[in-house]
């Protein structure tokens, strides 16, 4: 019985080597009902193999790992009916159809008549045009969507998407973002890699940051931001001159546009009154909001 | 099991529709065989008495085709699926190692016995060839398949590429199959190929499966059936093993 308690993903102490190579080192980590969760890291930093372990194609050397509370090694039927991956390599069956390959995906989980979301899913998703066509013929921007669409078949609480929006247009990237919204709220558990800090940033309610098979950072996105990123104003003044007291704010000068550092936005209104007091007047001014991609920099070199 | 019956489905729909390839190329190879060696060897071989040479070669043409087949399926189904990666799609879901045994096996072993039969009624044409224990020939028949699929399984997931895979069909499979009885018997060998033939599985599978259509053979077929049976269970366990601890699939 799984209570609504129950997190939908439970990572503890996960190790993982390949050879010489440790792809996960003690890896803990716990993922809620309902959240929209981000994993992020550069290449080669473990984000797959944890993936691939929590989904079963690969095993853990040490740790375990739950899916709503079922065990992915010995409660494994459970524990896979109740995910949902969308891979990451753009693969598919070149002997079927669209309609044939989701059809023989709900099988697999012992979804049958499954016509009805079938349907459902391929309209949300744009491929009611393609339903009938060879996999083979669809374009990489249609094989991408009929991955989603085979992770959903079995209509799994917790949906896991490995990059799905690698090589994807801004058109698809957007339906794709708008589908998987609604998919989270109707209370699906989101977990996504990305390489688009800025997707992660507007979608994602809490993130973790993997290295070298560490997570070294775990936070809401919101925190993540507030503590590592900077506030920043961008000045264009008039006469082309900055107070001598504003210069420790100074971060940046160029083609005389002046950028400061603010410990919060609300130092601007003491920038502004003394550059009013010096008798200097703003011509342009663009406030800087801090970005995931700063915090995953700081992040990454700090580690 | 509906994972199972799904797989299974899907394993037949893979080969019926590239059933030219699947089906239809090697009835007309085993035709070929047929027509050649009947057409040089009729009046000059007779193997068993009252049996014309053209009839013995057919339940071992059409017991090679099914052998040939049934490894085929399974094995070229999965590295296909490997090596495209869309083996994903059957390792993710709840599939138990048993549900994936079955149906790959299965599969073989309904390939084999369409494409034997396919064979076998093409064959009627030329000659008429009694049919003495029908249920023997079906047993051996499914048993033989069984045998070939799992090895297909086997050497599907332990080739990682094409060129591998071949080796372990043109090595191991095709000399087997060809020096098992199926152009002679193996008493019109010298004494050491003689000996030798009687190591050979795929001798018993050809031999107690010609049984079954003349009610004469090379050896006992109790002894066949035993040595056909045995092997199928002692691969099938092999199968069985390699796919729970996941062999090359699930790292």
């Amino acid at each position: 019985m799984v209570s609504v308690m129950t997190p939908a993903i439970q990572i503890r102490e996960v190790n993982k080597s390949f050879g010489a190579v440790q792809a996960l080192r003690n890896v803990s980590l716990e993922i809620a009902q309902g959240e929209f969760f981000a994993l992020l890291g550069p290449n080669g930093a473990g984000k797959t193999t944890l993936i691939n372990i929590l989904a079963g194609l690969s095993r853990a050397d040490h740790g375990k790992l739950a899916v709503m509370g079922f065990d992915v090694a010995s409660q494994y039927r459970e524990a896979r009916r109740a995910l949902g991956v969308v891979p990451q390599e753009l693969v598919f069956d070149p002997f079927f159809t669209v309609r044939e390959t989701l059809t023989i995906q709900s099988g697999y989980y012992g979804v049958k008549n499954n016509r009805g979301w079938i349907d459902e899913v391929i309209h949300h998703l744009d491929l009611a045009d393609k339903a009938d066509t060879n996999m083979r013929a669809l374009s990489g921007g249609m094989k991408r969507r009929v991955l989603v669409a085979q992770a959903l078949m079995h209509k799994p609480p917790v949906i896991v998407l490995d990059e799905p929006t690698a090589g994807v247009d801004v058109e698809l990237r957007q339906a794709l973002w708008q589908f998987i919204r609604k998919l989270n709220a109707d209370g699906h558990t989101i977990v996504l890699t990305t390489h688009y800090l800025e997707e992660a940033e507007a979608l994602c309610g809490r993130i973790a940051m993997l290295k070298q098979g560490k997570i070294v950072a775990l936070d809401t996105t919101k925190n993540l931001l507030e503590s590592f990123s900077a506030r920043r104003v961008k000045l264009r003044l008039s006469p082309d001159y900055l107070p001598d007291d504003l210069e420790s704010m100074l971060l940046q000068r160029s083609e005389s546009r002046y950028t400061l550092a603010l410990s919060d936005f609300s130092v601007l209104e003491k920038v502004m009154s003394r550059l009013r007091e010096a008798g200097i007047a703003v011509q342009e001014i663009e406030l800087l909001q801090p970005d995931l991609e700063e915090v995953f920099m700081k992040i990454m070199s700090k580690h | 099991m509906p994972g199972f019956t799904t797989l299974f489905y899907k394993e037949l729909l893979r080969f019926w529709k590239v059933s030219f390839q699947t089906i239809l190329a090697p009835m007309l190879t085993a035709l070929l065989y047929l027509l050649i060696f009947s057409h040089v060897l009729e009046e000059q071989v007779q193997v068993y008495d009252g049996v014309s040479y053209t009839a013995f070669l057919v339940p071992g043409l059409a017991m090679m085709t099914v052998l040939q087949n049934a490894f085929a399926n399974s094995s070229s189904s999965l590295i296909q699926s490997k090596i495209t990666g869309n083996i994903i799609f059957i390792l993710l879901p709840p599939l138990s190692h048993g549900e994936f045994f079955l149906a790959y096996i299965l599969a073989s072993i309904v390939r084999g016995l369409v494409v034997g039969l396919g064979v076998f009624a093409m064959t009627l044409w030329f000659v008429a060839v009694p049919l003495k224990y029908p249920l023997w020939v079906l047993l051996f028949a499914f048993l033989g398949s069984g045998i070939l699929g799992a090895l297909g399984i086997i050497a599907g997931i332990w080739a990682d590429k094409f060129d591998q895979l071949a080796a372990f069909q043109n090595f191991i499979i095709i000399p087997l199959t060809f020096l098992s009885g199926v152009f002679y018997s193996i008493h019109s060998l010298p004494q050491f190929w003689q000996a030798a033939s009687h190591f050979n599985p795929f001798f018993y599978m050809i031999d107690g499966f010609r049984y079954g259509f003349f009610g004469i053979s090379d050896v006992a077929p109790g002894l066949s059936i035993a040595v056909v049976a045995s092997s199928f269970l002692a691969l099938s366990l092999f199968t069985l093993w390699l796919l729970k601890i996941g062999y090359k699939l699930r790292y």
